[in-house]
């Protein structure tokens, strides 16, 4: 039995010199689903574009048993969904049906394949009448939904979003938390939401200025109000 | 991507107006001397040799831009054949048949020289002046204000949308994974990819216009009337006047020497 991801020293630097990452080490079991919370410009964002190899830094990451290396990286991308926090990224194809595809279709599996995979994914965010839609014209919500789509394609093992609450109205919130509680992979998000994290995650990692500085049962840290504080976070109510 | 080098030389320490002014006028003369004034083209580049060096920028990186001057060069290849002279070379090309003259070459290669010696005046100034202080001075020149905020707003969204195009990459990179199921040929199609980036660029573009609207609209709310308004700069220092008027001397004095013995 290995952990869904494993992270071990990693540091990271980007080429300006600014350090993003120092020295973080995290270990994430399958089927958990893990908050990571922390101050902008923490190395949030930076950690999570490490997990696919992306950002490459130093230190080691084994995602289901594979070292994340170049060898390995189309495994990995295939095995770690990555949601960005901007659907507009996520969605460079025309029509839904192209950008929930893509995955898919890069992999050379058979086309019935891909058709199953589509129809599974867009079933799995219930938006399955949404295929032939141009994304341009979606809404937010409609669009987040998408962008999750467009990784459950791949099947993947991992689910990692960045932010995926930034920017809905209470009820499609409301909505992709309840998606998002259904959906059986292993999940780690990147998130401000405060009352996400309570609602969602039982467990939660602080990370500020590029390091871990706690990790552990969420309703335990969301108790330490002297920490959160130290780390611009807030107690939800 | 900023190509703005910092640096502390006198170079860098010029008035942007200055170097605005001599650059533009030193890339006219180049254009200007004869074709064939062969030591004039050495003499021309020598002066931005030196200046390169004054400015310590690193001669490789200015080379490395003057590439940008390979077009025109390629461009200005079929005057090698399409020149009236004497011939030194027929080519048998089934049907055709083309001659060198070599009026021909030494036009090709008066003009090859004088893009690449222009592309590298240009890269000397935008390596040492920052972008905003080229703004003023072009404004302070009398450009026409509209084409100067035109230049500006470029500068500053061609950032956002080379950020926009990195991101659109990054997504597609995070799903650009593999079955792991033996025999499946990953990548997909060629006509397939190409359909992708396709895809990419209209978005890409879709996006830039939609914030080309909400740029303007944001500027419409904070009371924009078509005119940029821009603080005045200060009157040229007596020291610079004298680094200008020595610099359009010489290229004054260069178009002379050319004139007389090659015009």
């Amino acid at each position: 039995m290995h952990h869904s991801i494993e992270i071990e020293g990693l540091s990271f630097s980007y080429p300006d010199g600014q350090e993003a990452l120092r020295d973080v080490s995290l270990a994430i079991q399958p089927g958990e689903k893990v908050a990571l919370v922390g101050p902008n410009g923490a190395g949030k964002s930076t950690l999570l574009l490490n997990l696919n190899g992306i950002l490459a830094g130093n230190g080691s990451i084994t995602v289901c048993g594979l070292r994340v290396e170049k060898e390995t990286l189309g495994r990995v991308r295939a095995m770690v969904g990555m949601v960005f926090q901007s659907p507009d990224d996520q969605l460079f194809s025309p029509r839904v049906f192209d950008d929930v595809a893509y995955g898919p279709l890069y992999q050379g599996l058979p086309l019935e394949t891909v058709h199953e995979r589509v129809s599974e994914s867009l079933a799995a965010v219930s938006m399955s009448d949404y295929a032939q839609r141009v994304s341009h014209h979606l809404s937010m919500g409609e669009k987040k939904r998408i962008a999750i789509a467009t990784v459950l394609s791949m099947n993947p093992e991992v689910l990692v979003l960045d932010e995926p609450t930034a920017g809905l109205d209470p009820r499609a919130r409301r909505s992709l938390i309840n998606l998002l509680d259904e959906l059986p992979l292993t999940m780690i998000v990147s998130t401000h939401d405060m009352p996400l994290v309570k609602d969602l995650f039982a467990r939660m990692v602080i990370l500020d200025r590029g390091s871990v500085v706690a990790d552990g049962a969420t309703n335990e840290l969301m108790d330490d109000i002297h920490l959160l504080e130290a780390h611009g976070l807030e107690r939800p109510y | 991507m900023d190509p703005y080098q910092a640096g502390y030389s006198p170079v860098h320490h010029t008035d942007a107006r200055v170097k605005v002014v001599f650059s533009v006028a030193f890339i006219l003369t180049t254009a200007l001397i004869p074709i064939g004034s062969w030591p004039m083209f050495v003499l021309l580049y020598a002066i931005l040799f030196s200046l390169i060096i004054l400015a310590d920028v690193g001669v490789g990186r200015v080379l490395q831009r003057s590439i940008l001057a390979v077009p025109f060069v390629l461009a200005a290849l079929p005057l090698v054949f399409t020149t009236s002279g004497e011939q030194i070379l027929i080519l048998d090309l089934g049907l055709w048949r083309v001659t060198a003259t070599s009026e021909g070459v030494e036009k090709f290669l008066s003009i090859g020289l004088k893009s690449w010696i222009s592309i590298q005046a240009a890269t000397l100034l935008i390596f040492t002046t920052q972008f905003p202080d080229i703004l003023a001075a072009l404004r302070a020149l009398r450009v026409p204000r509209l084409l100067v905020a035109i230049f500006g707003l470029m500068w500053r969204y061609l950032f956002v949308l080379a950020d926009e195009a990195i991101k659109l990459r990054r997504a597609r990179a995070a799903r650009s994974g593999d079955s792991g199921i033996r025999g499946m040929n990953k990548g997909g199609s060629v006509s397939w990819r190409a359909k992708i980036a396709g895809g990419m660029a209209g978005s890409l573009f879709i996006r830039s216009l939609d914030r080309s609207e909400r740029i303007y609209v944001a500027m419409l709310s904070r009371g924009y009337d078509g005119e940029v308004r821009s603080i005045p700069l200060s009157r040229l220092k007596p020291s610079q006047w004298t680094i200008l008027i020595f610099g359009l001397g010489i290229l004054g004095i260069i178009m002379l020497i050319s004139a007389l013995f090659w015009g």
